[in-house]
């Protein structure tokens, strides 16, 4: 033990003496770290607050029973199912209103509730008897009470003016949602005697057959491993996933240069450690020691900067999957003890993968320095033709992917490969490249400027390829991010055609209002709609009500229609689809579409697709009084009004004065698209942080690349100085060169980001959202892009040759008195 | 103490076997000094390394002591090195990152032979105390030898082998840093084997061996 302590603080001397080196070595491994656990943090948080919804008695976690025809059904039937020996436990759920904020209220009946549903017992714990008993209890997540601006134990008013029984704090429960006893619950919903699900317990014992007892009313719907959010919501954690993956092997480009120059610096020094009497054996695990040491300090330090860049992203990535899904994620972040165990081993694991080329040499270190059986180019050409190959199978499998596969996964390996290949074939490219340069010249200095520069490509190329592969996904998901805000832009003026929109605090108000609005002649047209959700075919979908009016007729853009599709609709049997539902569900025009509706099954017809940006749930368009006719209780309280533009303040102002109503339910059409616009640039704020640390790690991978290999520089630049050359035209000649490469990588990353773009929007969003995307390229976005990559490289380069300009002429001379 | 008995060597290059030991015979005996000659090509250095287990021979038998270098794993030969041989080369081969201090007890410190009153000695006898919180590359050429022929002695090994220590250095800081590893060796009592191509130097050790073209001459 005492002897490998020993080697292990000769070890540790070299980074002693070279602190640069080593704090190179740290950044790799901190960058990485920090970016990968940040990431996992974020998702671990959004999967943390799924499971808590999932959890609130009873989501898709627990067996249940619900109507055939997707709505409440009778209590009468929970009484039957349970004289018959079923262990069912009566769920009532829909949503109420509090000062104008729409929560999900979930009425239960402990007593019979499963033990399953986790929440239950807490309830057992804190006092069922409180719960049940009148006055009773409204159940309350931290966050929901927080942002309804309440105190436990208040009794808020709905907005029909019924009163919630006092709010208590239950910290396990999801945020945006509220628990009540099913009496309560059934008399605040006005569904007396109406159940919405009945929960399944696992007690076995026996039972009568549902169909026995129930008919064909109800069917069972079987636990799912995933909740209808965490679906919803896989492909955003994906895309996180993706960006957090790929900054991290861009830090390990860093951790890998680091590692392999440190090991190449020290291999004298472990041939002298060998020949001292260390055994190979011996000193392979000490530097196995070392590098897990090391990681250790740099995954703690990154695990620290992981959690300060989720902590900041995070706010940006709830209102994200709330815009995008209406998932509820606390805006403070709390993690797992496997959070933190998980991110240092992603260290160890991280930097013994970057440095698996440099232990392999150190197992078959020969004890003998021997000469090298390849002269430099030999060896090179052997490495370019090995890199070569395999980019070029890289390059087929991705070609495969793309011919046979059909899913997200296949769409992220296609790009993945992609990228993979691009960064092998980028040196064999440099190489052909910088060979054609040195033969197109014959003057001894540029001949030397561009053979040297292929000697040097080997040692550039990791910083390099992670340069090539963060400009690249830059470009492309800058393109992405463009293309589809152009498009959303005009997709946001087509379908917000009205002036004002209003959502009435009751039917009754709404009633109201549209009486109102009759005697006001500055109103054009009342143009009311209504939704509501439902299962179909498996799948959670909304279906959309609206008028049949020349609005529109004229403003809606349709992807693709029949010719008689808003006559169709009109008729109550034609529905206009969602791209993503049509693609999720291969549905085309005339498809027969049987929509499970309360009052029986509602046959229609498939008569247009149109475009449902941001919207995760497949979505159809309908007749608002056909919509009316097949759901009797549907909610009418939203309208939209089209008005002369130079009378929406008036109206607005009126509106407010005479209804009460305020900002969450009275809105303009600027306003509207303002938020969505927000909404939208909120989405890919994460993104763009995500993208510019990417390329940010790719510069300081540079940097650390230039400044390691600066140190093993010195004996080709110091003959060049011996016959004459002075230190600031070396250094000239330097800078020209990093610059060189860099703008032949920044150049050859601008088609593959092109690529990467078409990629996500032809493949990745399809999949991911459903959404398929004009491909548009914006040159000056390139140009832009060009220039920060050439700037980052000009400042990666500066530092190396400011040290080459202040170098002192003994340094040099001493690469002739003191070679080894 | 050592013994080298029909040791043989021979190497691959692109074509061809060439053979560079040809059935090798010396021996050591303690408190001995012996020089190898020969001109280059020899297979003085391939013998040296042979005997330090630093590669493995064809054929034939190295015993140093009651152990047979030929028969070990390479586990085993480390511990040889660490424990029983003192190494000098001529490219001094410290370790640059470590001060003359630490490079001079290493060895001693990871065979757990370490001897701060021994090591007094050895700095002082080697005319380093002045230079001990100096890194390698401050020193001269003759001062790192100085330090590596401290490093190879600190653990007092029953043979030290040196591969032409003096090749680097000029002719009178050559004639003392032998010096000073004949005093010492002389102090410790080992044996001592040194390849040099300087008759000159050769002269001044108790014994001298010539290798031509893979065998003793």
């Amino acid at each position: 033990m005492r002897r490998a302590l020993w080697i292990l603080a000769v070890l540790l001397s070299h980074w002693r003496r070279h602190p640069m080196q080593f704090a190179t070595l740290l950044i790799g491994l901190i960058a990485a770290t920090a970016l990968w656990s940040g990431v996992q943090a974020l998702n671990q948080q959004a999967r943390t607050s799924y499971d808590r919804a999932a959890a609130a008695f009873g989501g898709t976690r627990t067996p249940m029973l619900v109507a055939t025809n997707g709505g409440a059904f009778s209590q009468q039937l929970f009484v039957d199912l349970r004289r018959a020996g079923w262990p069912v436990s009566p769920v009532v759920e829909g949503r109420i209103s509090i000062g104008g904020r729409s929560v999900r209220l979930l009425g239960i009946e402990p007593v019979t509730m499963p033990v399953e549903a986790s929440a239950a017992t807490e309830i057992g714990r804190t006092g069922a008897q409180a719960f049940l008993t009148p006055p009773g209890q409204a159940l309350i997540a931290p966050e929901t009470l927080a942002s309804l601006g309440l105190a436990e134990g208040a009794t808020p008013a709905l907005n029909d003016g019924a009163l919630l029984p006092p709010l208590k704090l239950q910290p396990q429960l999801a945020p945006g949602v509220l628990v009540v006893d099913i009496g309560i619950a059934q008399k605040l919903l006005k569904m007396p005697d109406q159940i919405s699900r009945l929960l399944i317990g696992s007690a076995k014992g026996p039972r009568a057959s549902l169909e026995s007892v129930a008919g064909d009313r109800l069917r069972l719907v079987q636990p799912d491993a995933e909740t209808d959010l965490e679906r919803l919501t896989d492909s955003f954690h994906l895309n996180l996933t993706a960006f957090g993956l790929l900054s991290f092997f861009v830090g390990l480009f860093i951790v890998n240069s680091a590692i392999g120059l440190g090991f190449e610096q020290r291999l004298p020094m472990l041939r002298t450690l060998r020949a001292c009497g260390v055994s190979a054996r011996q000193l392979n695990s000490v530097l196995i020691l070392e590098l897990v040491s090391i990681a250790l300090i740099a995954g703690a330090i990154g695990l620290v900067c992981g959690y300060f860049i989720a902590a900041s992203l995070l706010p940006d990535v709830a209102a994200s999957l709330r815009g995008l899904y209406g998932a509820q994620i606390p805006g403070q972040l709390t993690l797992k003890p496997e959070w933190w165990f998980a991110g240092l081993a992603i260290s160890i694991i991280g930097a013994l993968l970057a440095a698996t080329s440099s232990l392999l040499k150190a197992v078959h270190l020969p004890l003998l320095a021997t000469a090298q059986p390849y002269a430099w180019q030999q060896a090179q050409h052997r490495w370019l033709r090995l890199q070569g190959t395999g980019a070029l199978l890289v390059f087929i499998a991705a070609g495969l992917a793309l011919w046979l596969g059909d899913s997200l996964i296949a769409g992220f390996f296609v790009l993945a490969a992609l990228l993979l290949g691009a960064a092998l074939a980028l040196p064999v490219i440099l190489g052909i490249v910088l060979a054609c340069g040195e033969r197109s010249t014959r003057r001894p200095l540029v001949t030397w400027f561009w053979a040297d520069s292929r000697l040097q490509l080997s040692g550039l190329s990791l910083a390099l390829m992670a340069l090539l592969l963060a400009l690249a996904v830059n470009v492309g998901v800058g393109t992405m991010v463009e293309s589809f805000s152009r498009t959303f832009t005009g997709w946001l003026d087509g379908r917000l055609a009205s002036e004002i929109y209003l959502n009435a605090a009751s039917e009754k108000q709404a009633i109201e209002i549209k009486t109102w609005l009759k005697t006001r002649p500055d109103v054009q047209a009342v143009l009311p709609g209504s939704r509501t959700d439902l299962q179909f075919n498996g799948a959670p979908i909304e279906l959309l009500g609206f008028a049949d009016h020349a609005t529109y007729r004229d403003q809606w853009p349709l992807l693709d229609s029949t010719s008689d599709a808003w006559d169709r609709v009109r008729s109550g049997d034609g529905a206009l689809v969602s791209e993503q539902l049509s693609l999720r569900m291969k549905l085309k025009l005339g498809d027969r579409l049987d929509v499970p509706t309360p009052t029986g099954t509602w046959p229609m017809d498939v008569v247009a697709v149109y475009a449902d940006y941001g919207n995760p749930k497949g979505q159809i368009g309908v007749n608002i009084d056909a919509l009316v006719k097949h759901f009797p209780d549907i909610s009418q309280t939203r309208m939209g009004l089209r008005v002369a533009p130079a009378a929406v303040p008036a109206l607005i102002d009126a509106i407010r004065t005479r209804f009460g109503l305020d900002g969450r339910n009275l809105a303009d059409q600027t306003t509207v698209k303002t938020e969505s616009r927000a909404i939208f640039n909120r989405t890919f704020a994460v993104t763009a942080a995500l993208n510019a640390f990417t390329l940010g790690v790719a510069g300081v991978a540079l940097l650390t690349s230039l400044l390691t290999l600066s140190n093993s520089r010195l004996p080709q630049l110091a003959p060049l100085w011996a016959i004459g050359i002075t230190r600031r035209r070396l250094a000239g000649i330097e800078l020209l060169k990093t610059l060189s490469v860099a703008l032949i990588t920044s150049l050859l990353a601008l088609p593959l980001g092109l690529l990467v773009a078409w990629c996500l929007i032809a493949i990745v969003n399809v999949k991911a959202f459903g959404w398929r995307l004009p491909f548009h390229v914006f040159p000056l976005q390139l140009v832009q892009l060009l220039g920060v990559a050439m700037l980052a490289s000009l400042l990666a380069a500066l530092l190396p040759i400011l040290k080459l300009l202040r170098m002192q002429p003994a340094t040099l001379v001493k690469v002739f008195a003191n070679e080894r | 103490m050592l013994t080298v008995r029909h040791l043989t060597k021979s190497y691959r290059s692109a074509q061809e076997q060439i053979a560079v030991l040809r059935g090798v015979d010396l021996s050591v005996a303690a408190g001995e000094s012996v020089a190898l000659t020969g001109e280059s090509g020899s297979g003085k250095s391939t013998l040296l390394h042979l005997i330090a287990g630093l590669d493995e021979a064809d054929s034939g038998e190295i015993q140093l002591g009651d152990i047979i270098v030929t028969g070990l794993h390479d586990s085993a030969r480390a511990a040889l090195r660490r424990d029983r041989l003192g190494l000098v080369f001529q490219q001094f081969n410290l370790i640059p990152s470590l001060s003359v201090a630490d490079n001079l007890a290493f060895q001693s410190r990871i065979a757990g032979k370490h001897d701060a009153a021994w090591q007094r000695e050895l700095t002082e006898r080697l005319g380093l105390g002045a230079l001990l919180r100096r890194y390698p590359e401050q020193l001269s050429g003759g001062q790192q030898q100085r330090v590596a022929i401290g490093r190879a002695l600190a653990s007092k090994p029953p043979l030290l082998l040196a591969d032409e220590p003096t090749g680097n250095l000029d002719e009178d800081t050559a004639d003392e840093v032998l010096r000073l590893a004949r005093d010492l060796v002389a102090r410790t009592g080992c044996g001592f084997l040194m390849v040099t191509h300087s008759e000159r130097l050769a002269a001044t050790l108790d014994r001298r061996i010539h290798l031509h073209a893979g065998l003793i001459a």
